[in-house]
């Protein structure tokens, strides 16, 4: 692949970021979950879809942070939503009947069947290596959302053959999984990554990659990836961040900063 | 004129929470009752069955002291940080005291306390379905639509035998106000035997607020008046959150022996003046 600008004034993070709040557009409500997830919704709000509902689950519906939240339950979420309501209200009426979009989702591991482990790593669950936080809200967002994106950094230990602990389903263990279990939304559509894009396969439900970001190679991914990476006939390249993406970006995570280190986010 | 009582934060520990006792300290990162939970650790109560839906800070204190046996929760972290280490160090190597875990999801815990506030043996929803939770966590169940013959996950009620909550303010009488993001607060004062309300002052009339959670007098056992309860979450309106606090916490809670040391001349040696 050639580049004409072979160092891009931007980083790969920065990259995820943007293609993960593009993939915002045309959507009505989105139920977000803190760290990455969040940055992109408000990037979105803040580029092209000023009209983007961003729900959290502490209970604000249409809120408008003035700065990126540190946590799901930031002050300044209650005082700018259309809506402040009860846990088990935002969970019960307004994430289980289906009205949600699509979930915005991390994870600590993903597997091929795009299933997101969040609970713990290694070991027995009883004795786990690494104890992670655990479920949140994640399992119903995932289950009921119309459908997932998830926003995770590639690497070879969070893209595993199979996740320690299914947290989250995605397509379970493939094809007619998420039906036989009676869930209703669709499922993850797309994992973006700060290398590329994955989409289920429409017949095999295999994350399968579609689009590589500007000046990543295909066998990077593949390297990244612990199992072996089906890969889109004709994958596409993912267009760079626009000047005024990076400005807007720059803009809300340097407010953060000050405040917090992006890199450590993670929230209920 | 009967009154919730107003007493002091550590005569209501003391008469209220037991060794042994299910104590829910509820809050979703807002108002989160932080000066209770030192209170407990101060009284040395032990063998907690301690639940939470976001145990944080205050958890992994009151983990790290050894005051609790098993947590029921369903997100365990210090929200904008990372992990929570007295908790990994319970679970992982016993430390200070053997933690077992009963873990759920958000949507499960909110309609566990729904279901024990409104008198239900279990809550009823749509989730849970195909996770490895429904295999580790014994309490999780099935219940089939009578209607429709539909199966749907079902969980049982919970009903701590207390609930400490921290609000932004209680009037003479009792009655407490909450607003801003007020999480299952309410659901967990109505689903518990007794509760315990901090609050950050004491006011002659409630004005109305929007948003405003009200707890009559009569479903609240004892209030105590403890400004900056809450710290270091925070209290719309009075207080933000202490954001560099939890990252200190993070650097405090790693080793033991400097958690040790927090503990005591943080907690420990303090008597708090709020009497």
């Amino acid at each position: 692949m050639t580049r004409t600008d072979p160092r891009p004034n931007w980083s790969s993070d920065e990259m995820m970021t943007v293609a993960a709040s593009r993939a915002l557009a045309g959507r009505t409500a989105c139920f977000v979950g803190i760290g990455l997830p969040s940055t992109a919704a408000n990037l979105a709000r803040r580029t092209h879809h000023p009209d983007l509902v961003l729900i959290y689950e502490s209970g604000t519906i249409g809120a408008r942070p003035a700065t990126l939240p540190l946590s799901i339950g930031d002050g300044q979420l209650a005082q700018t939503a259309d809506a402040v309501v009860s846990v088990p209200e935002i969970f019960n009426y307004w994430l289980q009947p289906g009205r949600v979009d699509v979930g915005f989702l991390g994870a600590a591991q993903i597997d091929r069947y795009a299933n997101i482990n969040t609970t713990v790593i290694g070991g027995d669950y009883r004795r786990p290596k690494v104890r992670l936080p655990g479920a949140g809200g994640a399992p119903e967002i995932a289950a009921s959302c119309r459908e997932v994106i998830v926003v995770v950094r590639h690497g070879p230990r969070t893209f595993v053959e199979r996740v320690d602990f299914v947290t989250s389903v995605g397509y379970g263990d493939g094809p007619g999984h998420r039906e036989r279990l009676g869930l209703r939304g669709r499922g993850p559509t797309l994992v973006i990554t700060d290398l590329g894009v994955l989409e289920p396969d429409p017949k095999t439900c295999e994350l399968t990659l579609t689009h590589v970001h500007p000046g990543v190679e295909v066998d990077k991914v593949r390297a990244a990836t612990g199992w072996d990476l089906a890969v889109a006939p004709e994958f596409g390249v993912t267009e760079a961040p626009t000047d005024e993406e990076l400005t807007v970006l720059r803009q809300l995570t340097a407010r953060e900063s000050a405040d917090a280190r992006p890199s450590d986010r993670e929230g209920p | 004129m009967p009154v919730a009582e107003l007493s002091s934060l550590s005569e209501a520990v003391a008469e209220l929470i037991r060794d042994g006792n299910t104590v829910a300290l509820e809050g979703f990162t807002h108002l989160i009752p932080v000066a209770a939970g030192h209170e407990i650790i101060r009284q040395g109560r032990r063998d907690l069955t301690l639940v939470r839906m976001t145990p944080d800070i205050v958890y992994d204190q009151l983990i790290g002291a050894g005051c609790a046996s098993l947590l029921v929760f369903s997100w365990g972290g210090n929200p904008g940080v990372g992990s929570l280490h007295r908790f990994r160090d319970a679970v992982e190597n016993d430390w200070p005291v053997p933690l077992r875990i009963e873990e759920h999801s958000h949507a499960g815990m909110a309609n566990r306390y729904a279901a024990g506030a409104s008198g239900l043996p279990f809550a009823v929803l749509r989730g849970y379905t195909g996770t490895d939770l429904v295999r580790q966590t014994a309490t999780v169940g099935q219940v089939t639509c009578p209607f429709t013959g539909e199966v749907l996950t079902a969980l049982p009620a919970l009903n701590p035998d207390v609930t400490v909550i921290h609000a932004q303010r209680a009037d003479r009488k009792g009655n407490v106000q909450l607003w801003g993001i007020t999480g299952v607060q309410k659901e967990a004062v109505l689903a518990a035997r007794a509760s315990i309300v901090t609050v950050e002052e004491v006011v002659d009339r409630l004005d109305p607020r929007p948003d405003a959670i009200v707890l009559p007098w009569w479903v609240v056992t004892a209030v105590a008046v403890v400004p900056r309860g809450a710290h270091p979450s925070y209290a719309l309106g009075y207080y933000d959150r202490d954001n560099a606090y939890y990252r200190e916490w993070d650097t405090i809670s790693r080793d033991r022996a400097t958690f040790e040391a927090w503990l005591r001349t943080a907690v420990l040696e303090p008597v708090r003046e709020a009497g």
